[in-house]
């Protein structure tokens, strides 16, 4: 379970979050819906623990662990995915490694055996299919000469490697056409369970066409203004965001 | 003052007076007015000090007030070799041909001493250094006792050839000035992997001077992997006659300074010159590649790409000249470098100069400079990788690329664990 209570968080000195309250149970997909600017990335970034996000005030913890002291790495290990908005390139770094490299240090931080190169391959190439990625895409530098859409089904594919507990997607959506959306969707919708949860992170409702999610929330100016259920984000869709700001 | 205890240019220049009589080839007018010239050369000028343009970034001034002496005996005791890397190889131990040490049987070329095959090498001996404009080929000229003296025939693949250089230590400061020739006749072609090892208070002052006939082909790989202690000043003089394809891949990850000078001329059409490299240094250390190519001929193509990464308080130097005469058309011509600053107290000084009198040609430069990728070591770290194994992650992945172009899969495993070997004792100092 992920639980936010009054967080504040700056960014070159300007406050973002100005206290954030949020429960996502265990087992439960939320998501967080807001306009352009208003801190919806910042709070997967303060979350994840990137550097220049600076914590200001209130608590984060994530099955009862404070994740807001711990290195990036340490929150991964802890259980915690964040699937980037924007991925970044690396080229010179094989997908391949890159993937086993996280997965042998993750299953490290949690106490597990690393799998070797041939285990590695069996999980991969099967995560793969579900997600209808070629071989090749191990072959290549991660994320180098990846569509859109092929570097979002990467970071889906890094989620099913790397088995969280807690995902937060930020703007997983953004320039994917339909068919790959379906993709991704599956692919999330495919780790759903009691021991799973997940924070979708959206400007628009169609993403949560396919991944229903148990309760939306709207943040706007770095305060959730409004929660509801899985209709908010039609009614939001329907008639924007003014209209919830204007209520709030 | 004894020869020995003098200090710079007057050092060298008194070991010179107190050896000539005594070097290789000593009874050899045409060498003895070679030398001699080379020292006329070396006497007015000296070593280059920084007001000199081409060596403005790298100081020499450490290595001209040091009293080097040249070794006079052999080494005898067990040499410490690295591991084969081909059937055939050439060692040379404080500059000196070593056949006891090599491995040349079955060899499809020649390959020896230059020493033993003065005679041989008349013709081609300084036919293409140039003591006058480059001081240290002065010094080389004037001093230098053996080398690599390599013929490959006409026609005739040489193969794999390994040249390996030791540096033995003999407790005080020494210097050794190899000429190594490199001749490849019209359609030969040879792979050969130079190895440079050792330590003590040393400069090692090679010079090679290339002759690539009419579609023959060189690949020439080097790893500069002396101890931090070792001033390395090569230079490299290259000609490319036409549809030959001269390609050298240098990694400097060791002595305290290197200087990687290489001067390449393309001579006949469609020749080919791919200079590429990657040059580190940590803590103390100074690593300069300066290139020079000319394009004489039309329809020639030239590539260089060269890495730089830097550690603790360290410089870096990176010269790069692309001539293009007016009958040069149609010229293809392609430099990049990139640096990757891993501290804040490493420099960086990239020089590129593009001079292009033909008109119609295609010449590019570029150059990077920058710190790791901050976005990129937050992916890898949100990813569960520790801050250490994704800054290592990066920098491989910075140093493989420059190995990505070399196409022998010996040549490439040998330079990439050179650049892991590196990468692995900045793990081990940090």
């Amino acid at each position: 379970m992920l639980k936010i209570e009054g967080l504040t968080a700056e960014v070159d000195g300007k406050e973002i979050l100005k206290g954030i309250d949020l429960e996502v149970p265990t087992g439960q997909v939320h998501a967080i819906m807001g306009p352009n600017g208003s801190g919806k990335s910042t709070l997967s970034y303060v979350l994840s623990g990137r550097d220049g996000y600076e914590v200001t005030g209130g608590t984060a913890t994530l099955n009862g662990v404070d994740i807001l002291a711990m290195e990036p790495e340490e929150r991964a290990a802890a259980g915690l995915f964040l699937a980037f908005q924007y991925p970044v390139e690396l080229p010179g770094v094989g997908n391949a490694t890159f993937l086993r490299t996280a997965l042998n240090a993750v299953r490290k931080g949690r106490g597990e055996s690393e799998l070797d190169a041939m285990q590695f391959l069996k999980v991969a190439r099967q995560r793969m299919k579900m997600l209808s990625m070629s071989d090749d895409m191990l072959k290549r530098g991660v994320n180098v000469g990846f569509s859109g859409g092929e570097k979002k089904r990467n970071e889906i594919l890094q989620m099913a490697l790397l088995q969280p507990s807690m995902a937060i997607l930020d703007e997983t959506d953004s320039g994917l056409d339909i068919d790959a959306l379906k993709i991704v969707a599956d692919g999330v919708n495919a780790m759903r369970g009691p021991g799973f949860s997940a924070l979708v992170i959206t400007h628009y409702q169609r993403l949560l066409d396919y991944i229903v999610p148990d309760r939306v929330h709207v943040l706007i100016g770095g305060r959730i203004v409004k929660s509801g259920g899985a209709e908010l984000a039609q009614e939001l869709e329907a008639q924007g965001y003014g209209a919830v700001q204007a209520a709030a | 003052m004894t020869a020995a205890t003098q200090t710079g240019a007057a050092g060298f220049l008194a070991r010179y007076e107190g050896l000539k009589d005594h070097l290789p080839g000593a009874r050899k007018p045409w060498l003895n007015a070679l030398r001699a010239d080379a020292a006329a050369q070396f006497a007015a000028r000296g070593f280059p000090t920084r007001r000199v343009e081409q060596w403005k970034y790298t100081d020499l001034a450490p290595l001209a007030q040091a009293g080097f002496a040249e070794p006079l005996t052999m080494v005898d005791g067990t040499i410490a070799l690295p591991p084969a890397l081909a059937a055939h190889r050439a060692v040379f131990v404080d500059g000196r041909f070593r056949a006891d040490l090599s491995a040349l049987d079955g060899l499809a070329c020649r390959a020896t001493g230059l020493a033993q095959q003065l005679a041989d090498a008349e013709p081609h001996l300084g036919a293409l250094a140039r003591p006058d404009s480059e001081p240290l080929a002065a010094l080389n000229t004037m001093l230098f006792e053996d080398g690599l003296f390599l013929d490959v025939p006409a026609g005739v693949d040489g193969g794999l050839l390994e040249l390996v250089s030791v540096a033995v230590d003999p407790g005080r400061p020494f210097a050794f000035h190899p000429r190594h020739l490199l001749r490849l006749g019209a359609g030969a072609r040879l792979t050969l992997i130079e190895t440079a090892i050792g330590g003590g208070a040393c400069l090692h002052n090679p010079v090679f001077e290339v002759d690539v006939a009419e579609g023959a082909t060189l690949t020439h790989g080097r790893m500069l992997q002396e101890a931090a202690t070792v001033f390395h000043l090569s230079t490299i003089y290259a000609r490319i006659a036409a549809e030959g394809t001269y390609d050298n891949f240098t990694v400097a990850a060791g002595p305290r300074l290197t200087r990687n000078e290489i001067h390449a001329a393309l001579t006949g059409p469609r020749a080919a010159c791919h200079m590429n490299g990657a040059q580190m240094a940590a803590e103390g250390q100074h690593v300069d590649t300066t290139t020079s190519l000319d394009h004489a001929a039309p329809d020639c193509a030239s590539r260089q790409t060269y890495k730089t990464v830097l550690a603790g308080r360290s410089r870096g130097v990176f010269q790069g000249k692309i001539l293009v005469r007016r009958e040069a058309q149609k010229t293809d011509g392609y430099q990049m470098n990139q640096a990757l600053l891993l501290s804040e107290d490493a420099e960086i000084d990239s020089k590129p100069q593009l001079e292009i009198y033909a008109d119609d040609v295609k010449c590019s430069h570029g150059a990077t400079v920058g710190a790791l990728d901050p976005d990129s070591l937050f992916y890898l770290r949100a990813r569960g990788i520790p801050e250490a194994q994704a800054k290592a992650m990066l920098v491989e992945a910075f140093l493989h690329e420059a190995v990505e172009t070399v196409t022998d899969d010996t040549l490439r495993g040998a330079l990439t664990r050179a650049l892991d070997a590196w990468w692995a004792r900045q793990g081990a100092a940090a």
